[in-house]
């Protein structure tokens, strides 16, 4: 695999280790988030944070899409998939994010609702042309990685005349979580941060450079292999040493500073900014999300369907938002572990491998040496 | 098929082929005796009896529910074959008789049954196996994936050999017979809605034969088994909890072909927690560890084999993974289905 192998490369991601630990400053604490879940299960499936010194500590960020949906989207996505004669098409992720006790679309699956997993927006398009007397809503969660495609099938819809089609549409922004988890009134406990890999292939480097400058702290633009991220950690680490808080790109092979020109005009095209929009974890953000223009409104499965949007409180005791800010690690909260597992996951964190808790359960319980 | 008589090859199985009257016993004649017939099974009665010789008897039983029905390398009557007898051979046993229990689907074409059941009788002959006796319900259209094949077999284990999944001990030897993910990335790669292109086939095939020369050179090995459904990972666990022991990895070891990887990637799957359906785990002491290798590396099935980890002490029976870079992690059960990653 070309791209892919070369950034595995054993003796590459060792030698970064012993840079980084002959440049660390022994007397001080270098705490980096990496934004990305990618990032978060990188580290734990090759176990990157063990080859690091024990004062430069990962910490894990919001950006895992599947962990960042409150529970009340999920619940309108289950009360969609309930109405008769519609399909709901969804990610793989998304089936088994609990929406309360008990619920989840894998559930509602099981109870009858035809659900069913896809891969890409173009399957959910092929359903709709295929059964033309089913109404197909495709359940679009994620960050700009995943918007363009959205915004390209529902063009497509309106191309074809598929009538059939809709959208029910959860696409957040990138630079608003960061904003958020920097303005903070607490003191911030993050020294620099691993900025978001593939989200930046569209966006670009450079809506980071604000915040940078703002909140006077180093990001490195980080792809998602081991090589990748022990690297932007290296360089994350100079910049602190160097007083120097600005961006940096690391996934130079993928991203630019100006990202995708064509996947932001297909993004301005079809969505539209939401006032505010509710994340998990994090709360209300103003600004952080995507709706669909008033000129696609017949693809918007939200103004098709009356399923309006219920509140639904977090579970009780679950530490998931503070662990999305980076303030608690899963091993803070009362419920890891017990009750709350991958199988039976009662927070978000939990459910996608890309969440920090199901990352730190699949692969953290390490033995200690012996 | 060239097998049916002429005005059948387009026929479908329809629910008189399950009532038991004329129907029944027409496709029975011409289709399952015809193909699968020995003396016990052509007898017609409703068991079969046989002699027993010396040594333990093991029974094992396998129900195949795959889709797509016909896949690279293999379909559901090879599978259904092959689960069976390597669940026996994981015992080290010589797998002697099976039974099939078909469920077919109202509307499934009879060449494609067929097909299938030719597939079963060449596997069931590779093996050195009999199918002796069996039985065929119809469920109506949309109740069913088509076929369902439920096998069961029985077999002998010769006298001094006893292998099972509760021996590991610290200090053992984990070895595997092959690259992992084969058959879980053949199948996927021709589902509906997930078409890719891959050379890859299933590594599905019957491993009674390189059991027993196994067990010939090492009668004492502790563990065998097969790391189907749930994958590789899934099996050491199971292993290592029926054992009470922990098992340390070392990821670099681990066999996975270029195609394999490369599906993962893209579709953001891991391989230790996908499907084979002809490789396996075999547990020894660390002295009988090379001369096993050697015997295993000289069949054409466990050419690939390596030594992949040790049993370790471990009260919480964990199984723990070095990584390439020389980092850890805990290598978990699966849990619920293995979905794919979104970012």
């Amino acid at each position: 695999m070309k791209y892919v192998e070369e950034f595995r490369d054993q003796h590459h991601v060792c030698a970064i280790a012993a840079a980084i630990a002959r440049e660390a400053d022994v007397s001080r604490r270098y705490r980096l988030m990496e934004f990305c879940g990618g990032h978060t299960h990188a580290i734990f499936r090759y176990g990157l944070q063990q080859l690091l010194p024990n004062n430069v500590e990962f910490v894990h960020g919001p950006g895992c899409p599947v962990c960042v949906l409150p529970m009340a989207r999920i619940d309108q996505a289950i009360r969609l998939a309930q109405q008769p004669d519609l399909v709901l098409c969804s990610y793989g992720d998304m089936l088994r994010v609990p929406a309360g006790k008990g619920r989840s679309l894998l559930q509602a699956k099981a109870a009858g609702a035809d659900v069913r997993m896809v891969y890409s927006t173009q399957d959910a398009l092929q359903i709709a042309r295929e059964q033309p007397q089913r109404q197909v809503v495709f359940f679009a969660i994620g960050f700009e990685t995943t918007t363009p495609p959205t915004a390209v099938a529902i063009l497509q819809a309106q191309r074809e005349g598929l009538t059939n089609f809709s959208v029910f549409c959860n696409h957040v922004l990138t630079p608003a979580a960061l904003g958020a988890i920097l303005d903070t009134d607490t003191p911030l406990a993050i020294d620099g941060f691993l900025g978001p890999s593939h989200v930046s292939t569209i966006i670009g480097s450079r809506p980071y450079e604000v915040f940078a400058e703002r909140y006077q702290r180093p990001i490195v633009i980080a792809g998602f292999e081991p090589v990748d991220v022990m690297q932007s950690a290296l360089m994350a680490i100079r910049r602190i040493n160097q007083g120097q808080a600005i961006v940096d790109n690391e996934y130079t092979r993928a991203v630019t500073r100006d990202g995708n020109a064509k996947a932001q005009a297909l993004m301005a095209e079809v969505f539209t900014l939401r006032s505010e929009f509710e994340w998990r974890g994090l709360g209300l953000i103003a600004n952080s999300a995507l709706k669909i223009a008033d000129a696609y409104a017949a693809f918007d499965a939200e103004q098709r369907f009356d399923v309006p949007l219920r509140a639904l409180t977090e579970i009780k005791g679950c530490e998931c938002p503070a662990v999305l800010r980076g303030q608690k690690t899963p091993l803070d909260c009362k419920l890891f572990g017990a009750p709350c597992t991958p199988e039976n996951p009662l927070g978000a964190c939990m459910v996608s491998s890309e969440g920090a808790c199901a990352a730190y359960w699949r692969y953290g319980r390490v033995q200690e040496a012996g | 098929m060239a097998y049916l008589i002429k005005e059948d090859r387009e026929a479908r199985i329809d629910m008189s082929h399950g009532s038991g009257g004329r129907a029944s016993a027409k496709l029975i004649d011409t289709l399952f005796l015809k193909h699968l017939g020995n003396e016990m099974l052509n007898r017609g009665d409703d068991c079969a009896a046989f002699e027993v010789g010396a040594g333990r008897l093991v029974m094992s039983t396998d129900s195949h529910v795959v889709s797509p029905l016909f896949f690279p390398g293999g379909d559901i009557g090879s599978l259904a074959v092959h689960g069976t007898v390597n669940d026996l051979a994981m015992a080290g046993a010589r797998p002697l008789y099976l039974s099939a229990a078909f469920i077919l689907e109202e509307g499934l074409p009879l060449r494609e049954l067929e097909q299938i059941v030719i597939s079963m009788a060449s596997a069931a002959e590779a093996a050195g196996v009999r199918v002796i006796c069996g039985d065929t319900k119809v469920v109506e259209q949309g109740k069913g994936d088509g076929v369902f094949i439920t096998t069961t077999g029985v077999g002998v284990v010769p006298p001094g050999v006893m292998i099972s999944g509760d021996r590991a001990q610290p200090g053992d030897v984990v070895l595997l017979s092959g690259s992992i993910g084969d058959h879980g990335i053949a199948i996927l790669s021709k589902r509906a809605g997930l078409s890719f292109e891959t050379e890859i086939e299933s590594d599905s095939a019957a491993l009674n034969a390189l059991v027993a020369q196994m067990v010939q050179a090492v009668p004492q090995i502790h563990s065998l088994r097969d790391p189907t459904r749930g994958g590789l990972a899934t099996t050491l666990n199971e292993l290592a909890r029926q054992s009470a022991v922990g098992i340390r990895l070392h990821e670099a070891a681990i066999p996975v072909k270029p195609q394999v990887a490369a599906a993962c990637e893209l579709l953001g799957l891991d391989p230790m927690y996908i499907a084979n359906e002809g490789k396996l785990v075999a547990i020894c002491a660390a002295e009988d560890a090379q001369p096993l290798l050697a015997v295993m590396r000289a069949h054409p099935l466990a050419r690939d084999a390596a030594i992949i980890g040790e049993v370790c002490a471990d009260p919480d029976a964990r199984v723990q993974m070095q990584t390439r870079y020389g980092g850890a992690r805990v290598v978990d059960w699966l849990a619920g289905e293995q979905l794919p990653r979104i970012c």
